[in-house]
């Protein structure tokens, strides 16, 4: 076993060799280096078909048709195009768009940019357990609302919304509905051909790809009209300009080929590991986990463990590649906003470690998480005053204490 | 975040962790931070009938740098007087430990932790 150990996956994920191998044939003079929109020669030609068969690649996973793929430069770039793109487009048929607090900041920092062009946005909270109810959705639905964007699964908490269902609303009402799916392709099974969703995003480096290429899926049946963000050449029909990057393109292909090919087989192997994770540390006190434990995908544990300060928790868990909630370990020094729309309070926000598993975790390394946990939550409350105070009976919210 | 070696020597070997007996009236208590904002110091320190610190304890719920505040604040103020004690700077102690600049917060709640534990003290002896 090699420390530190890799627990990071909904961060990002590591290429798979074979994404690599593919990826390297499409860059020397000796390899598919060609402008796939050179129409008039073999080099342009060739690297067209890697496009092509990459583009079937993606829309197999999902189950839509090739032509409904739009490449871009990662899930970042594709909500923009998606949120943004329909927002104007359908401009004159209204003013009101529908999201989540948990939202990824891809979307919800498009959904402000919106809001100061004039545009309303309704940012609705997810229940205590990260689920959106829909009758909430119902109720915030307008006549001039034009779009709902509902992630499918949250990249911090891992629970998986109901996109069928909030589809089905939002076609009944004519809106349009964009899903971020950055976190659940290749990991949830999503059928395009019976789901109701118009736009969806997609990144490679989530699963086992490269960084810095995604997609965006947008409908043609009933066709779903976006006004392009990047102007240029016309590629993409005219949705995105920009020469294609084959070795990029080849790479999320091979990745989701391979995610087509062996998802169920991962996820049946990364579900025992962190139901082994779950259940390795549940049983220690004050520890809560963020986020429903049905609805949530396979690789992800998020887990509270109060008394504890995140940063110092980061600090003890050295051997651990893991992220966190706590405020100290982001820019912004706001804990975790997924967490705090999901009812949590600072310290417990402050307190969550995420862990993700994936494609190359092993038990091995899940035993050895979970007796580093024991060790260094018990060393760290045994330093915690508030730890004291909780064994003493003391109701820290009725404390009075001096803010600074 | 990268921290110095004092740091880290002083998280991973925490000086002086422990409790002192608060209703001791040679025993004085600071309590500062909050929750809410993700550090929590309380010190203690008691003195001898010179007036003089001779043992000093603490608990810190923090990041790494807090603890480490805490935990040096504690081997500094040993062997001092209460009026020595309080006159301990916070820049001292972020020298000390080269503390970032977004980590200098930790330093100055040390430095509240001192000042108010050795009121406690000198409101009980009156
Ligand atoms: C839910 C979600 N949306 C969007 C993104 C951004 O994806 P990318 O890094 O491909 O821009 C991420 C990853 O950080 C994500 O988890």
């Amino acid at each position: 076993m090699q420390l530190p150990i890799y627990l990071d996956y909904s961060a990002t994920t590591p290429c798979d060799p074979r994404v690599a191998e593919k990826m390297a044939e499409c860059l020397t003079l000796e390899g598919n280096f060609g402008n796939p929109a050179s129409r008039s020669h073999t080099f342009g030609w060739k690297a067209d078909e890697e496009i092509d068969k990459a583009r079937q690649y993606v829309a197999d996973l999902v189950n839509a048709n090739p032509k409904e793929i739009v490449w871009t430069s990662g899930a970042t770039e594709s909500d923009n195009l998606a949120i943004k793109g329909a927002a104007h487009f359908y401009k004159t048929r209204g003013n009101h768009l529908i999201t989540c607090k948990t939202e990824h900041k891809a979307v919800l920092d498009s959904m402000r940019q919106l809001e100061r062009e004039g545009f309303e946005v309704t940012y609705l909270d997810p229940e205590a357990n990260g689920l959106i109810d829909i009758e909430k959705i119902k109720a915030a639905i307008r006549p001039e609302t034009t779009l709902i964007s509902i992630m499918h699964v949250n990249n911090e908490i891992g629970v998986i919304q109901d996109i069928a269902a909030i589809g089905e609303l939002a076609r009944a009402n004519k809106i349009i509905f964009h899903v971020d799916a950055a976190q659940s392709a290749g990991k949830v099974d999503i059928d395009l051909s019976t789901l109701k969703v118009d736009l969806m995003s997609f990144s490679a480096h989530k699963i086992y790809g490269p960084k810095g290429i995604g997609a965006l899926y947008v409908r043609r049946k009933p066709r779903i009209r976006i006004e392009a963000q990047m102007h240029g050449g016309g590629h993409e029909r005219g949705m995105r300009s920009g020469t294609l990057a084959t070795h990029q393109i080849v790479g999320m292909g091979e990745a989701f080929r391979i995610a087509k090919a062996e998802m169920h087989e991962d996820n049946a192997r990364i579900v025992k590991l962190r139901d082994r994770l779950y259940d390795g540390v549940k049983d220690m006190e004050e520890v809560y986990l963020n986020g429903d434990l049905e609805q949530r995908v396979s690789g992800n544990m998020n887990i509270s463990f109060n008394f504890v300060e995140g940063e110092s928790l980061i600090m003890a868990l050295k051997d651990l590649a893991v992220s966190s909630g706590s405020a100290c370990t982001s820019s912004s020094l706001e804990p975790s906003y997924v967490l705090r729309a999901i009812g949590r309070n600072d310290e417990l926000a402050h307190s969550s470690i995420r862990f993700t598993f994936g494609r190359y975790s092993t038990m091995e390394e899940v035993e050895f998480v979970i007796s580093v946990m024991h060790e260094k939550v018990k060393k760290l409350r045994d330093l915690s005053p508030l730890w004291d105070m909780f064994k003493a009976g003391i109701d820290l919210d009725s404390v009075q204490w001096a803010a600074h | 975040m990268a921290y110095s070696d004092k740091v880290i020597d002083h998280y991973e070997n925490p000086r002086n962790v422990g409790v002192l007996d608060a209703e001791d009236k040679n025993v004085g208590t600071g309590m500062v931070g909050a929750p809410a904002c993700g550090d929590v110091m309380r010190l203690q320190i008691k003195v001898n009938d010179d007036g003089v610190i001779e043992d000093a304890k603490f608990k810190t719920y923090g990041c790494g740098s807090a603890i480490a505040s805490s935990s040096l604040l504690t081997e500094w103020v040993k062997g001092k007087t209460l009026d020595e004690a309080q006159q301990i700077k916070n820049t001292e102690l972020a020298e000390e430990l080269a503390l970032p600049p977004v980590k200098v917060h930790c330093s100055v709640l040390a430095e509240d932790a001192i000042k108010a534990a050795v009121e406690d003290i000198k409101s009980k002896q009156g």
